[in-house]
């Protein structure tokens, strides 16, 4: 059974949701809640029976699709995957657990549960098109939930999503379908598996082209300035599970296929773009940021702080060095756990009020004194605050950028200060000071099912943050391999010198290891 | 004096035409029964329609396994061409004829199969679509064509609405036209070569190098009419969008795939080696129309207020998409036009047949056309069922993976990229992202937007039979299951392509 794991993982929420349609309304939310416990805890049982000293894939899966054309369902896990299916497992899991009352919770829930196994799909396979697949239709069931259970705008937020996505993705088709074609010519076979890509060296010309064709994807999907309008209209209407479930794991897709495909894939083409993409990501960093800071609206805060930090993941992953690439897969971590957090806090008093403008609330901390306290500690790992989980990831990213320019390593830091203005602003706001509305003096303090996803996501973002090893080890691992891996395949001069030789390291490394045995 | 002539019957292969007779004495066979006891009721002609088409379909089987072993058959004083292509298209156009023909079988009561001819035509029609595809003679092209063309024209017209008047008038018209436009240009042709075998015209034009290319691209240009009438390609289109929404939603779908199969394989036998042998001014203005085909034909659908009207364009766009493949001109892409086209008729008929399922006889006030996109608003409260299935076709039709055709744009895209047209090949991708819009319209009114009032969902099922669900159901399974069988048909069909020499 554990060779199967991943596909079990990957399908047993579908087939869940499948028969989910048999059951009685009011006892869908203990069967969507059990089926997420136990995909939890097969993603625990992955994490359990991973070799973390190993740096290639594991649970491999290989079954023969379309031979004919090279497509073939193969599956894999790396400390690069690992952590972020675990991650999808666990918010499937507390967001159905912690849902709040809605209508047409049945439809809701099939629809969690089929977003579950695409969420999963995506970052199991090994195959392009498979990968393809599960990519795709994660689009279809976030469409229903922003379009059916949002707010006032959803049917514009939720066209504009799929639409946006939709059309990055088509043309990342164009450039899969290339490279599938290039891999054809200079092997004479059809192959559309990622693991075999990586052994193709494609000329620097080729590579710019096909990096540019899967950078539409991929930005478009992170989203990257300026592709990134779509998400404050989705995060806006969107329902608090929709957007949490959008903000850690969705968002997420986007980096992880930078890592998984345009580094290894196209190493010169990663260098030649390294400064125009840092360039982008520290506008989308401070822009971003700025915009948080004149919102009205809480959510949005917290949205456009999401795509503010996720500019941090993108700086990190073009650093090209373990460090920086490292930091931006724990932070893609951190920044699941945080946002997601903060996107359930959010919920927590829309819930309450039937509100998110700031300027209704104020004083709540003396009203909600655990509810403040939670948002405080959330608040403080989203500004990167030593010993929580965001600044591990922050800093190794920083870190890694340092090494290839110092200059914009700076403007990025100065740009996380303004992050922790606007939070700090926006914590005034709602918390501190006299209650001055009605209204909010007699709000009931967070329940228990709003607890039962809350303290996990407290206890994670201090956990991590104090002893984050255990995480970092085999994502270090794997991230080792593949700037080895690039820096062999690199052809130009810059992107050997800018990516770094690890040969002699990691033996290094591993006698070392020895020695202390 | 004319010397006799002497043929053994056994050259002349008479089991060529096999296929194509079936269906003429099936529809024989209905109109002699009608004449010896009128009045019974369709579903014996149903029955008996499928029943023909069957055996039709087993005669195929059967010439496939013949050309698998022995290559292309020519046969009756070579006349007919029984190759891959023959083959394939026949296979698609049986198909489809067999999904579609239990679409008759309906809950209410319609004035069009009541009527034996009905069927009788239907059949006529059927092995004229064959007799086009299963030979390179240009007359023979021209019988099949209008046998085919003039029983469409009268199907629809049996619909009796005053739009289906309308429908066939306007399709009779514009394909008398048509058939104007073709005959003149197998004349330039015969006249240029003293041929009207398509290989011939292409041994005699390659022969003298193309020294009168002033002439064949005058009869390029009418055979290019021609086709594009028939194929609905813009600037040729006009006919589509009226003639879909007055003929019955089947006989819509049915429309959207058949004919056209037809046509482009009579497209391909005569675009392909013209493009072949450096007939640039060819290729570009094909480029053109698949350009411009394509995005315009979506650019109407989505202002379109009617699902049926939208879908229509969606044809057009989807047919512009295919010519795509006589462009590029390779194996993989003309395999990649079969593929497509088996794929599509599956989730197209799919489609259209749920529009049939809720095709109401007196519209209610509130709509102004039949399919309007208000009927399906908030289907998911009151037919989940019949919505999901709904939502499925047009994910589908949108090249959403892994329903069927995405398959199919996958290959057809592929095909331009490895034939080196990776402009076309953006444009396609970025087609189907308009597309997307449209698709997702319908789907936006069915799952998130209220139902009218007094709407109780029975309206979506009225017309629904055993029959009815039984095709949607197949046409559902194979759309969300292609990816099982997408192996062995593409290899089914890039063999018999490759084996035709295209």
């Amino acid at each position: 059974m554990i060779d199967h794991i991943l596909s079990i993982l990957i399908f047993f929420p579908a087939v869940a949701a499948v028969f989910g349609f048999m059951i009685q309304k009011d006892s869908i939310r203990a069967y969507g809640t059990a089926v997420a416990v136990i995909e939890f805890a097969l993603s625990l049982w992955l994490w359990f029976a991973f070799d973390s000293n190993a740096a290639g894939m594991q649970f491999m899966e290989h079954i023969a699709l379309v031979p004919a054309f090279g497509i073939n369902y193969i599956l894999g896990v790396d400390g690069i995957s690992l952590f972020i299916i675990i991650l999808a497992a666990f918010f499937t899991m507390i967001g159905i657990a912690s849902l709040t009352d809605t209508k047409n919770v049945k439809n809701m829930i099939i629809t969690l549960l089929f977003l579950q196994m695409t969420m999963v799909g995506v970052f199991a396979a090994l195959d392009a098109i498979v990968f393809y697949i599960f990519w795709e239709l994660s689009l279809v069931p976030m469409l229903y939930i922003i379009g059916a259970w949002g707010g006032p705008l959803r049917i514009y937020a939720s066209v504009k999503f799929f639409l946006y996505t939709f059309a990055g993705s088509l043309v990342m088709l164009v450039g899969i379908l290339f490279m599938a074609y290039f891999y054809f010519q200079a092997t004479g076979v059809w192959s559309f598996a990622i693991l075999d890509w990586y052994r193709l060296i494609l000329p620097e010309t080729f590579q710019l082209w096909l990096f540019v064709a899967f950078f539409f994807g991929f930005a478009i999907k992170v989203p990257m300035f300026p592709f990134h309008t779509w998400l404050p209209y989705a995060h806006g209407q969107a329902p608090t599970i929709g957007s949490v479930i959008l903000a850690a794991i969705l968002l997420k897709m986007g980096t992880y296929a930078f890592i998984r495909f345009s580094l290894p894939l196209f190493p010169d083409a990663s260098v030649f773009f390294m400064f125009p993409i840092a360039i982008i990501a520290i506008i989308m960093i401070i822009y971003t940021a700025m915009v948080a800071y004149a919102q009205e609206d809480v959510k949005q805060v917290v949205a456009y702080s999401s795509v503010s930090h996720m500019g941090v993941i993108i700086l990190g992953t073009f650093a090209l060095n373990v460090e920086g690439i490292t930091g931006s897969i724990f932070l893609m971590i951190a920044h699941g756990v945080v946002s997601g957090a903060l996107f359930l806090l959010v919920g927590v008093i829309y819930d309450r009020r039937h509100t998110k403008m700031m300027n209704q609330f104020g004083g709540l901390a003396s009203v909600m004194p655990r509810y403040a306290t939670i948002f405080g500690i959330m608040l403080m790992a989203s500004v990167g605050m030593p010993l929580t989980i965001n600044f591990v990831g922050e800093f190794l990213s920083l870190l890694g950028f340092y090494q290839q320019s110092h200059i914009l390593t700076l403007l990025a830091g100065i740009a996380i200060i303004v992050g922790a203005i606007y939070m700090l602003a926006a914590y005034k706001k709602m918390f501190f000071g006299e209650v001055t509305i009605e209204e909010n003096r007699n709000l009931p303090d967070v329940n228990k099912r709003e607890l039962i996803a809350l303290i996990p996501l407290t206890i994670i973002t201090i956990w991590l943050g104090v002893y984050p090893k255990p995480v970092l080890e085999p994502i270090n691992n794997s991230v080792e391999s593949i700037v080895q891996l690039m820096h062999d395949k690199s052809q130009t001069e810059e992107a050997k010198s800018r990516i770094p030789n690890l040969a002699g390291k990691i033996v290094i490394s591993k006698a070392s290891q020895e020695e202390a045995h | 004096m004319l010397a006799p002539v002497n043929v053994s019957l056994e050259s002349l292969n008479l089991m060529t035409l096999a296929p194509m007779l079936i269906p003429i004495v099936g529809a024989l066979l209905i109109l002699v029964i009608d004449i010896i006891k009128g009045g019974l009721d369709k579903t014996m002609y149903v029955v008996l329609s499928m029943l023909f088409l069957l055996m039709d379909f087993g005669a195929l089987v059967d010439s496939a396994a013949a050309f698998s072993a022995d290559g292309t058959v020519m046969g009756v004083f070579d006349v007919m061409l029984i190759d891959g292509l023959a083959i394939l298209s026949q296979f698609i156009i049986v198909g489809a004829s067999l999904l579609f023909i239990p679409l008759a079988l309906t809950h209410k009561r319609f004035h069009e199969y009541s009527y034996p001819e009905f069927f009788a035509l239907f059949l006529f029609m059927i092995s004229g679509f064959q007799f086009m595809v299963a030979t390179d003679n240009l007359i023979l092209i021209f019988v099949g064509l209008e046998t085919a063309s003039l029983a469409l024209y009268t199907l629809i017209a049996m619909h009796n609405r005053d739009k289906a008047f309308e429908a066939a008038v306007k399709y009779f018209t514009m394909g008398a036209l048509a058939a104007g436009f073709y005959s003149f240009g197998a004349m330039v042709f015969y006249a240029l070569t003293g041929s009207i075998e398509i290989n011939q015209i292409a041994t005699v034009l390659a022969a003298n190098n193309y020294a009168d290319i002033g002439y064949v691209l005058v009869g390029v240009v009418f055979m290019l009419a021609s086709f594009g009438f028939k194929l609905s390609i813009v600037p040729f289109h006009t006919w589509a969008p009226d003639v879909y929404e007055g003929s019955s939603a089947a006989m819509a779908g049915y429309m959207s795939i058949v004919p056209k199969i037809a046509a482009f394989v009579v497209a391909m036998r005569l675009f392909e080696f013209l493009i072949h042998s450096g007939v640039i001014w060819l290729e570009v203005v094909l480029y053109i129309f698949v350009v411009i085909t394509m995005t315009a034909a979506n650019i109407w659908a989505l202002v379109q207020t009617d699902v049926k009207r939208m879908l229509a364009y969606s044809s057009i766009s989807h047919a512009g998409f295919v010519m795509a493949a006589i462009l590029i001109g390779t194996t993989q892409s003309n395999s990649a036009l079969f593929l497509y086209w088996i794929l599509f008729s599956f989730t197209n008929l799919g489609s259209f047949s749920m529009l049939w399922m809720s095709r109401q006889k007196h519209l209610p006030a509130h709509q102004d056309s039949d399919h309007s996109y208000d009927k399906f608003a908030g289907m998911i409260k009151t037919a989940p069922v019949a919505a999901s299935i709904m939502g499925l076709f047009m994910l589908s039709l949108a090249g959403l993976p892994p329903f069927a055709l995405f398959w199919g744009k996958l290959y057809m895209i592929s095909s331009a990229v490895t034939g080196g047209y990776t402009v076309l090949a953006l444009i396609m991708a970025l087609n189907s992202a308009i597309a997307g819009y449209y698709y997702l319209k319908l789907i936006v009114y069915m799952f998130m937007k209220e139902p009218v009032i007094g709407n109780d969902g029975h309206v979506y099922v009225a017309n629904a039979t055993l029959a009815l669900k039984s095709i949607i159901g197949f046409a559902a399974v194979g759309t969300i299951f292609a990816f099982v069988a997408l192996n062995p048909i593409l290899e089914f069909v890039t063999a018999f392509v490759y084996n035709s020499g295209y």
